[in-house]
């Protein structure tokens, strides 16, 4: 990885509450190049943060520093507002995890997906109406054209998740954040989702931050993971190895699963232990 | 324990009358735990909700501890027998009653005597100590406040517990937590479990038979072994296990 896409150092994120500041991300380091990075933890561990952060979406009084965050050689921490919506949307997108609340519900799908492509090229309605067309035919929506002029509600869970996915990828941004993007689907569903996400990044070489509690979901998905704990990544490993992971923390989130391949009695519980917060760096392994 | 015949549910009035679930149709011994797996809109939870009374309209047949039910009504002596576990623990407990009001009601409700001390008691199995009784959902974490709306559904001493997707809500080492939690008052009270979840592992974990449901009707019934193995006698069956233990990639 000579050169990456988006590189982070010493990333945190903090907000100020009544009992002193709360550090949501507490110096995250990563580079992303043109591959499928999982980003795992569990509710609280500050996964999502560092997404929104990346994309300037961390709210005031909330405060965002950084030794380096650059998108290709450029610093994109804490740009000024106008800035940052020149960037977002064209440059890095995200997909959300439920589309019902991320859809416009007033307005019919194909004038959304239009909406965020004339914003970010200057085209034409004509120009983005195939563009939109063109999007929901790239995502595997059948019947486009009817599609086109439908409400969010609609569609299927599936479909609003897929919508999403084309309106982000319109104007074909280099970063997809993907936060949870299919824990709100059906199994069937979400590997239909996972692979359209899997072709856009082997074809358009982008790179995917792919955020998500799902251990098993990511090994299989993502190429590289972070594991994230209380703010920090406190392990990094090559997808492949994830089964081998060597902190007790990925270890204990393995262990708590119930498989179907492999029968107990009692599942394993997770000791958490205080040292895991102050473990840096984090562990590597293959990657 | 629990029966379920030629079970049919709809939603909404004819002409758009909405049918969840057709034909269902299983039976749960007295001990055993059963689980409702499949998609959704597949109707698994609809089934819970007919039992309970919750749901629309349903024709069919409906036996607990081999007494018929009827309508919506349920008797005293019914809520007594079944309880309820919700999917949310964030939306099922009231936001201003604390961890004490929400079981003494219950257990008032019931007609129980020593309230106090059964609170107490309560909140020793579900693994909180007396120092969570007086506060606030909001106080809570998600498994904290899991473990109340199960301590809640226990206050009855029921014998069935109807559990809706118990942990699909919270963590993995949290799940694992409330998993084992059940298995554990299952065992020490002799309970029967009915379960649905989209999880097959979670299922195959928890349950000793099994009903795959799509589109409203019962596809398969198996034993969990059967599960494990990926023996399963419908195609659809074995699809969803493959759909949910792996994802692989079509590019190299």
């Amino acid at each position: 990885m000579s050169d990456p896409l988006l590189s982070i150092r010493d990333l945190r994120v903090s907000f100020p509450t009544r009992s002193g500041l709360f550090q949501a991300v507490r110096g995250v380091s990563f580079d992303l190049g043109r591959e499928r990075l999982g980003v795992v933890g569990e509710s609280g561990s500050g996964k999502s943060m560092t997404g929104r952060a990346i994309l300037g979406l961390v709210r005031p009084p909330g405060k965002v520093t950084a030794e380096r965050m650059d998108l290709g050689g450029q610093s994109i921490l804490n740009l000024p507002e106008s800035k940052m919506r020149a960037l977002r949307g064209a440059r890095i997108s995200m997909v959300m995890q439920d589309p019902k609340f991320s859809l416009n519900p007033v307005m019919t799908v194909g004038q959304q997906i239009m909406e965020s492509y004339r914003l970010h090229s200057g085209q034409g309605g004509r120009a983005a109406r195939d563009k939109a067309l063109d999007m929901l035919r790239a995502v595997q929506i059948r019947d486009p054209e009817r599609v086109f002029d439908a409400y969010p509600h609609e569609v299927s869970g599936g479909m609003g998740q897929r919508i999403m996915i084309a309106m982000m990828l319109a104007p074909d941004p280099e970063i997809l954040i993907a936060d949870e993007p299919t824990s709100a689907l059906d199994v069937s569903v979400r590997n239909e989702v996972l692979r359209i996400m899997d072709k856009l990044v082997t074809e358009r070489g982008m790179g995917l931050i792919f955020i998500s509690h799902d251990l098993n979901l990511v090994a299989q998905f993502c190429d590289r993971v972070l594991i994230m704990y209380a703010g920090q990544v406190v392990e990094e490993l090559a997808a492949k190895d994830l089964h081998n992971a060597r902190h007790p923390y990925t270890q204990g989130l393995l262990n708590s699963l119930p498989r179907l391949d492999h029968q107990v009695d009692r599942l394993a519980v997770l000791q958490r232990q205080d040292s895991w917060r102050d473990q840096t760096p984090p562990l590597r392994s293959g990657a | 324990m629990l029966k379920v015949e030629n079970l049919d549910v709809w939603f909404g009035d004819l002409p758009e009358r909405v049918h969840a679930v057709r034909q269902a149709s299983f039976s749960v011994a007295a001990g055993e735990s059963f689980g409702l797996v499949g998609e959704s809109g597949s109707g698994k939870s609809t089934i819970l909700r007919a039992i309970t009374g919750l749901a629309g309209g349903w024709s069919g047949r409906i036996e607990v501890a081999g007494e018929a039910v009827s309508g919506r009504h349920r008797s005293r002596a019914f809520h007594k027998t079944v309880q309820m576990v919700f999917q949310d623990p964030y939306a099922s407990l009231h936001p201003r009653h604390s961890v004490d009001r929400v079981l003494s009601e219950t257990l008032h409700l019931q007609g129980m005597d020593q309230i106090d001390a059964r609170i107490t008691r309560l909140l020793d199995s579900v693994g909180l100590g007396r120092g969570f009784r007086f506060r606030y959902p909001h106080q809570l974490s998600g498994g904290q406040r899991q473990r109340v709306a199960i301590a809640r559904a226990l206050a009855a001493e029921p014998r069935l517990l109807l559990l809706d997707e118990p942990t699909s809500a919270l963590d993995v080492s949290v799940q694992a937590e409330i998993l084992n939690l059940l298995s554990d008052l299952r065992k020490d009270r002799g309970l029967t479990f009915v379960m649905v979840s989209h999880d097959l592992a979670v299922v195959a974990h928890m349950c000793d038979r099994l009903a795959v449901m799509r589109g409203g009707e019962v596809v398969e019934q198996m034993a969990a072994p059967v599960l494990r193995s990926g023996q399963a006698h419908s195609a659809y069956a074995r699809d969803l296990l493959a759909a949910s233990s792996s994802y692989r990639r079509e590019s190299a």
